[in-house]
């Protein structure tokens, strides 16, 4: 997208990561490079065991990559920060706080005082419609409220970058659905660089301005493609023909990669 | 609808499970053989009228709980931090396990005798035996707990910008702590079944040796009584703790019951 003329937010580099298993050594990523642009929305799709989920871990500083580099701003990624927020396909909301706890906890962690924060959080609770369950507790909702609420607590300490790991996988269609376009409509409000993993090439396409491919065995990028679909985006864009050229072109790409690993 | 009417059901069954329970208890009691050792409810009854009035009772009831409570909070005192620093230390683990899980597997009774000649038979012996005894069953539990937090939760907080000591008290803190509440339980029982025992073989005082006393005197209506008020007095702690659970982690999801 010319928008963002490819200011570079994220940047790998021979990336590889192995772990030591039973069985040997498994390379879980193989010579990774990847520049995430600022502002750009960017989807990874692939195959089971492609290291998507690995990719993240290590560009939100949970997982050190064997050998490689992965910088944000030019600078290595060390370690987890909160300037790369990241929503779990668990949810990972803390069950002991409620909603507006939940949302304000990376708050409180910046040292913001307790008023300040309680404000700071209601005004994305808000933002993902659950204004009235704000004293409720995570058992009390449903999935896709929780989720909304993992959502709303990555957003609230304004991170430059958003790492999200198949946040809707867990969802029923609907919801999905729903959250897809609400997604949709914050980024277009509050562009952030948007990390998105997903098996779903349908939401790839409509959420993405470009979809990553990988291969398994070992993990690899084997693709990047541009989606030159016009935002905003929403459900109805999957009706578009442009929409379902690149979804059946994707669509047969990863296919390819699925059968990889079947064989 | 359906959940009331299931309440009061289930609140009549209680009553006539008790009444026949009371049935059977005093039909055994008027087996002439086995009536002079289980004696009758009404027996039992007078008992606890005249253990009441020439004040026994009360100093019985009182000093047994008095040993009860203050082994266990050492033992709960010690047992939270302990545990705590093996979840969290590596090395501390490695270094205290082997000792824990040895010192499990003896009947904290075992350590009766060698107690009672080191601290004699005074309140330190019994206090010690039931620390010992609550300490650990409550670490383990405790220390389970610790490990168990989901790395998911940690990571999340990480993310978020957590260093270690706000892990540490935002996240493990509160995980644990419903594992907290189940040691304490487990704790309490613990400590109930170990002061008995310890007061069965050396004590001048307390509920065990009410019970051992009047066994020596053949006062079985005593001896049932003694026996039945440590029963109550469990099922209330226990209850009691059960209830502070429902308080405190109220936001745990539950199974439906």
């Amino acid at each position: 997208m010319s928008a963002n003329e490819q200011q570079i937010k994220i940047r790998v580099r021979g990336l590889n990561k192995s772990f030591n298993g039973r069985n040997g050594e498994l390379v879980a990523l193989k010579d990774v490079d990847l520049d995430v642009y600022t502002n750009e929305f960017i989807c990874i799709v692939g195959p089971s065991g492609c290291g998507k989920t690995t990719l993240l871990n290590i560009l939100a500083g949970l997982e050190k990559p064997t050998s490689g580099v992965a910088e944000m701003d030019g600078s290595e990624i060390k370690g987890p920060s909160a300037e790369r927020g990241v929503v779990f396909q668990q949810y990972a909301l803390f069950p002991w706080k409620t909603v507006i706890q939940n949302v304000e906890f990376g708050l409180k962690l910046k040292g913001m005082d307790k008023e300040r924060r309680r404000q700071e959080a209601m005004k994305y609770v808000e933002m993902v419609g659950l204004k009235d369950f704000a004293d409720a507790y995570p058992k009390e909702l449903s999935g896709g409220m929780k989720q909304r609420v993992a959502i709303a607590r990555a957003y609230a300490v304004n991170p430059e970058v958003l790492l999200m790991d198949e946040p809707f996988g867990a969802l029923d269609a609907q919801t999905r659905a729903q959250l897809q376009e609400d997604l949709l409509k914050t980024w277009d409000k509050e562009k952030k660089t948007c990390f998105f993993i997903t098996h779903d090439v349908d939401e790839a396409v409509l959420l993405a301005q470009r979809v990553v491919i990988m291969g398994a065995r070992p993990g690899r990028i084997r693709e990047i493609i541009n989606i030159d679909v016009p935002y905003p985006r929403n459900q109805e864009t999957k009706l578009q023909e442009d929409y379902i050229a690149y979804r059946n072109l994707i669509w047969s790409k990863v296919y390819k990669e699925y059968l990889e690993v079947a064989k | 609808m359906e959940g009331k009417s299931k309440k009061i059901s289930s609140s009549v069954i209680l009553l006539a499970s008790l009444a026949i329970g009371f049935v059977i208890w005093t039909i055994i009691s008027l087996v002439p053989s086995i009536g002079s050792i289980i004696v009758g409810p009404a027996k039992v009854f007078e008992a606890l009228i005249s253990e009441y009035e020439n004040g026994n009772l009360a100093k019985n009831i009182s000093i047994s709980l008095w040993r009860v409570f203050s082994g266990f909070s050492i033992g709960l005192i010690t047992a939270i931090p302990v545990a705590f620093l093996m979840g969290w230390y590596t090395l501390v683990r490695q270094f205290v396990e082997p000792w824990i899980q040895f010192f499990r597997t003896i009947p904290p009774i075992a350590l009766i005798p060698l107690v009672i000649v080191a601290l004699g038979v005074g309140e330190s012996a019994k206090t010690t035996v039931i620390f010992v005894a609550s300490f650990l069953v409550m670490v383990v539990t405790i220390y389970q707990g610790v490990k168990g937090v989901d790395p998911v939760l940690i990571n999340a907080a990480r993310v978020l910008g957590a260093s270690d000591r706000d892990i540490f008290f935002d996240v493990v803190v509160p995980a644990s702590v419903p594992y907290i509440l189940v040691g304490v339980r487990l704790g309490l029982g613990s400590a109930l079944t170990t002061l008995v025992a310890a007061e069965l073989t050396g004590a001048s005082s307390g509920l065990g040796n009410m019970i051992m006393e009047a066994s020596l005197y053949f006062r079985m209506d005593v001896v049932m009584l003694g026996i039945i008020l440590i029963g109550v007095i469990g099922f209330i702690l226990d209850k009691a703790v059960l209830y502070l659970e429902k308080r405190i982690t109220s936001w745990q999801e539950m199974r439906e019951q």
